[in-house]
């Protein structure tokens, strides 16, 4: 079983400029590890919708790389996107997926599928031109700086120890303004003709 | 079919006058004619999604990289995507455009399908204004939804309430 910081750890070694969608328990500790804080963007508010966002990203910038850290339980909500995503093929799409089995911001639910669900062969199903798994740090960081030159689509599938949230996530004003933040802050450095409105 | 005079080719090179890159989109009967307009498009990318509530996240995403992107769904997907308009669009400030096809739309007061009942209704939730598209006549409605997306920052609807000449569509 891996750990949400050393999976952090790992992926962002090979991120050179890429963009980064993140979501859930992994924000915590990506926002932690990231070398270009003004190239995340934080998916607070629409739970499900990283894998979107990280889409319409790699499409209106082809030659640089998207990362998108995603959760099995938000997967699940909006698992149409995986042959959305694989229609597409934009070559520059990696695919996280932190697989913890739970919602473990709401107290430690089983998802849907815990246990029995295969998200590599989903993804595989789905169009994506490679998939992994993995459980084990060591095989991981072994493999990703091969796997990061992959074309993509790419499904990366991490079996992560679940964090649990007894308390929840405070939703607060502060948090909620940080998604339009992180979404101008990448505007301003992919696009150099962007004023801030 | 009534010619409404609403044509699609009219209505893509509308887009085109916007600077509109990707048309996001799920097709249904009222804008299908625009989705086979856009395919014939050199300026224009074809974004299929496989469900409606993907649509306005992609196209905050095409927006974070200076795209700009529009979305093409019928009433029904609108409300799949209630959570996606709520959050990636209204509560990041998105100044998108949202071409919404009006099922059930008769022009002649009430009707009995639901989808186009609530239409209006659910829209004022939101607070996101909208224009009406019924014959070719309002085709300066796109141009005022863009201009109020962008004088807003704020999602904008346009409602298809017409189907188009097919004849049309296929010259477009």
């Amino acid at each position: 079983m891996i750990t949400y910081k050393d999976a952090v750890e790992v992926i962002q070694r090979e991120r050179e400029d890429a963009v980064a969608v993140v979501t859930m328990t992994q924000a915590k500790y990506w926002n932690q590890v990231s070398e270009h804080p003004e190239l995340d963007i934080g998916i607070s508010n629409g739970m499900s919708k990283a894998s979107s966002v990280g889409l319409g990203i790699a499409l209106g910038e082809p030659d640089r790389n998207v990362y998108v850290l995603d959760s099995d339980g938000s997967l699940l909500m909006n698992l149409g996107s995986l042959v959305t995503v694989a229609s597409a093929a934009p070559t520059n799409f990696f695919h996280f997926l932190f697989q913890n089995d739970v919602y473990a911001v709401t107290g430690g639910q089983p998802v849907p599928g815990a246990g029995r669900t295969n998200f590599e062969t989903l993804a595989e199903g789905s169009g994506y031109r490679h998939t992994r798994s993995y459980d084990d740090i060591e095989s991981f960081a072994t493999d990703w700086a091969e796997l990061s030159k992959l074309e993509g689509p790419v499904m990366i599938v991490l079996a992560v120890e679940a964090e649990l949230q007894p308390a929840g996530i405070e939703q607060t004003w502060e948090s909620n303004a940080r998604m339009p933040a992180a979404l101008r802050s990448v505007r301003k450095a992919l696009d150099s003709t962007y004023v801030p409105e | 079919m009534a010619d409404t005079g609403l044509k699609a080719s009219r209505l893509i090179s509308e887009l085109e006058l916007q600077g509109v890159s990707h048309v996001v989109t799920l097709p249904d009967s009222e804008t299908s004619g625009m989705y086979k307009a856009i395919q014939g498009s050199e300026s224009i990318s074809l974004v299929p999604v496989s469900r409606e509530g993907e649509a306005i996240p992609i196209a905050a995403g095409l927006w974070a990289t200076g795209k700009n992107g529009v979305v093409i769904i019928q009433n029904s997907g609108l409300y799949e995507s209630g959570d996606a308009l709520r959050g990636l669009a209204i509560g990041v400030a998105l100044p998108i455009v949202m071409f919404i096809g009006y099922r059930g739309y008769t022009r002649h007061g009430d009707t009995p399908d639901s989808s186009a009942r609530l239409l209006e209704p659910y829209l004022h939730l939101f607070r996101v204004p909208y224009y009406v598209l019924e014959t070719g006549q309002d085709i300066d409605r796109i141009a005022m939804a863009f201009e109020e997306a962008r004088r807003t920052h704020m999602p904008v609807a346009v409602l298809v309430g017409a189907e188009y000449d097919d004849e049309e569509i296929d010259a477009a």
